[in-house]
């Protein structure tokens, strides 16, 4: 009778299986999982203690849920907090600036008479993310490339160690690096050689000194985001099937050229998804950025120049806001960073999920 | 012609690959290398057995900021590994492959991307502001739900690597649904867990910017929950940032401290994961 009852339960059992997605041609493993998951279908719907059973299963999705909740109340509380400058600037407070009567410059960020624009702010942070994501994009790249497709066994695994590694290490070890490394080679070497070469160009001018500003931030920031995408475009090219491979092997390409039609082609919008990801990584790291960039809110061609970004400005004033607008207006930058980072993450998680969750990849 | 052209690309192609990775590894392990060596050549004894002493005097240490991380990360770990495990509990076992198991999965990714300075005012704004002071208390909070998302996704991961068969044998004696997740799922998974829990644990270890306004500092020795207490990134980046060599050193055998935290996290989980323990049952 109660072997009679196995087989209805079969309804049940695409809940069961593990969702990992394995690859349709494995039947015989797939069905012995099918089988089992119906005998524990049929052993949970017996209901044995089953309030127990119930409030436990409760704890948990309320456990899970507090995740959700944890994303509304930051926004609700970071709203709630940035009103009064929303108040005072509306709109304008991203892209206008206040021109000072007596000089007639543009005043940016200007707490003693009450005046915020988060201009320089965002200027400083897309500048600083852009320069890491130049510098680093291609190496990951290359790195990834090298890992994946032609380096030899026993070197992947320390040198796949040693990525997590320099991924975990702290913010600010990084930025007590660059103060006490970087910031003295840039200013004694490369900044010079820079403005001696590329001084016509305007990018790079010689009116400060002191070795910060937005390149050292920018490489300080590439370094950072090096590990995350170097690891994210490994994972995306190991998801490409291997025939796709040897299939454009066969066609007699040399590896390069696999490497280019058969492997990067096919996890391009995981890589786009990786870059994103770091794009994420770098507009909100803050410590290390915040040691190197200068903290000026100015908006500069020069990329020598000081600067500030929108994490950094917040690390610095947040503890001594001289005003309630100023706290507000801090709070309305925290805002935009969230917001801003929270797409970015979304979009880069959903590009990377495409490809690694196995949709059908094609040779183009 | 063609054939010899396309030899050059290809030979040319896998120099550039080679060279990338030696720019990138090279500068790598050598900032490492600096990093430790910078650190060893610091720390003594008295690091972590006292307190700051003023400028000027040499000696000191960071008993008080060590302290204080170990106060700030126990208050974080008693938020977050709970709640997390329990996330993750739910997502392997009960919500697989659900539409709200995926959303949950997808929020804590995105969540881990959260910049931890905004983490720390919304902190700020939840709990220092109501309490009216900085306080250790808001500093634990911040880092545990800095905490959950890496927890709640390591132990998923965990969770389903045990085999199928284990929570049948399980469920076939009799035992109820709860406890043979509790004593028996989560049991085999536990090295896994645990190590998971050791990196995220290691990661917000290091934390800096949530701290700034919330666990704010202290020059001098707390233990109490509800004052201004010091922590070992944040001393890390005052001392940085000061002009003083004395400090300097101390703030280099602070980051030899995490560091050497970090290090080993990062081989433990390695070490747990690589050895596939959890995968021999199937």
């Amino acid at each position: 009778m109660v072997i009679a009852q196995v087989p209805e339960i079969h309804i049940h059992q695409s809940e069961l299986l593990p969702e990992s997605g394995l690859p349709d041609n494995r039947p015989t493993e797939q069905s012995a999982q099918q089988k089992a998951s119906a005998i524990r279908a049929y052993l949970l719907s017996r209901g044995n203690s089953a309030l127990a059973d119930r409030g436990f299963h409760w704890l948990m999705v309320l456990c899970a849920l507090s995740i959700f909740g944890i994303v509304v109340l930051i926004a609700f509380e970071l709203m709630e907090r940035s009103k009064l400058a929303w108040g005072a600037f509306g709109l304008d407070f991203f892209y206008k600036a206040y021109i000072d009567t007596f000089s007639g410059k543009p005043m940016y960020w200007d707490p003693v008479n009450s005046h915020f624009s988060a201009l320089p702010f965002l200027y400083g942070t897309l500048v600083s993310s852009i320069l890491a994501l130049l510098l680093a994009v291609p190496l990951a790249i290359g790195v990834a490339v090298f890992l994946t497709e032609m380096c030899p066994g026993f070197l992947r695994a320390p040198l796949a160690f040693i990525t997590e590694l320099l991924a975990a290490i702290p913010s600010v070890i990084y930025g007590f690096w660059a103060v006490s490394a970087l910031v003295p080679l840039m200013k004694v070497y490369v900044n010079p050689a820079l403005i001696k070469t590329l001084g016509w160009t305007g990018l790079f001018a010689d009116d400060n000194p002191t070795g910060l500003g937005f390149l050292t931030s920018g490489i300080i920031l590439a370094i950072m985001i090096l590990p995350i995408v170097s690891s994210l475009t490994r994972e995306v090219m190991t998801a490409v099937p291997s025939s796709q491979r040897e299939a454009v092997l066969a066609l007699g390409a040399t590896r390069w050229e696999m490497i280019r039609t058969g492997v990067l082609r096919n996890a391009r919008i995981g890589i786009v998804g990786a870059i994103i990801l770091g794009l994420g990584r770098a507009l909100g790291e803050t410590m290390a950025v915040a040691m190197v960039i200068g903290n000026s809110p100015q908006i500069q061609r020069s990329l020598l120049a000081n600067g500030s970004t929108m994490s950094a400005v917040i690390a610095n004033e947040f503890a001594e806001a001289s005003s309630d607008l100023h706290l507000s207006a801090l709070m309305e930058l925290g805002l935009a960073l969230f917001i801003v980072t929270i797409i970015v993450n979304a979009f880069a998680r959903m590009l990377v999920w495409m490809v690694t969750r196995g949709t059908p990849s094609s040779v183009h | 012609m063609r054939a010899k052209i396309r030899t050059l690309i290809d030979g040319a192609a896998t120099g550039l690959a080679v060279l990338a990775t030696v720019l990138v590894v090279a500068p790598l392990v050598a900032i490492f290398v600096y990093l430790v060596y910078k650190g060893a050549v610091s720390l003594n004894w008295a690091f972590f057995t006292h307190n700051p002493v003023p400028v000027g005097e040499t000696g000191g240490g960071m008993a008080n900021a060590i302290v204080g991380s170990a106060i700030l990360l126990g208050v974080g770990s008693l938020i977050g590994i709970p709640v997390g495990i329990a996330g993750g509990i739910f997502l392997a076992e009960f919500g697989r492959g659900t539409k709200l198991a995926n959303a949950i999965r997808f929020t804590a990714d995105v969540l881990n991307g959260v910049p931890s300075i905004v983490m720390g005012i919304a902190v700020y704004s939840l709990v220092v502001i109501p309490q009216g002071h900085f306080s250790a208390f808001s500093g634990g909070v911040a880092l545990g739900i800095m905490m959950i998302p890496t927890v709640c996704r390591t132990t998923e991961e965990m969770l389903l690597m045990v085999p199928h068969a284990v929570r049948e044998a399980a469920l076939a004696l009799g035992v109820p649904n709860w406890r043979s997740v509790l004593s028996i799922t989560v049991r085999t998974a536990s090295a896994g867990i645990i190590t998971g829990c050791m990196l995220a644990f290691a990661r917000v270890a290091g934390e800096t910017a949530p701290l700034i306004f919330t666990a704010f500092g202290n020059v001098g020795w707390s233990e109490k929950l509800s004052e201004p207490i010091a922590a070992l990134p944040l001393q890390i980046y005052v001392y940085a940032l000061s002009p003083y060599d004395e400090w300097h050193r101390l703030a280099w055998a602070g980051a030899l401290v995490l560091i050497v935290l970090i290090v080993l996290a990062v081989s433990l989980v390695r070490y747990v994961t690589s050895r596939g323990v959890l995968k021999g049952a199937s």
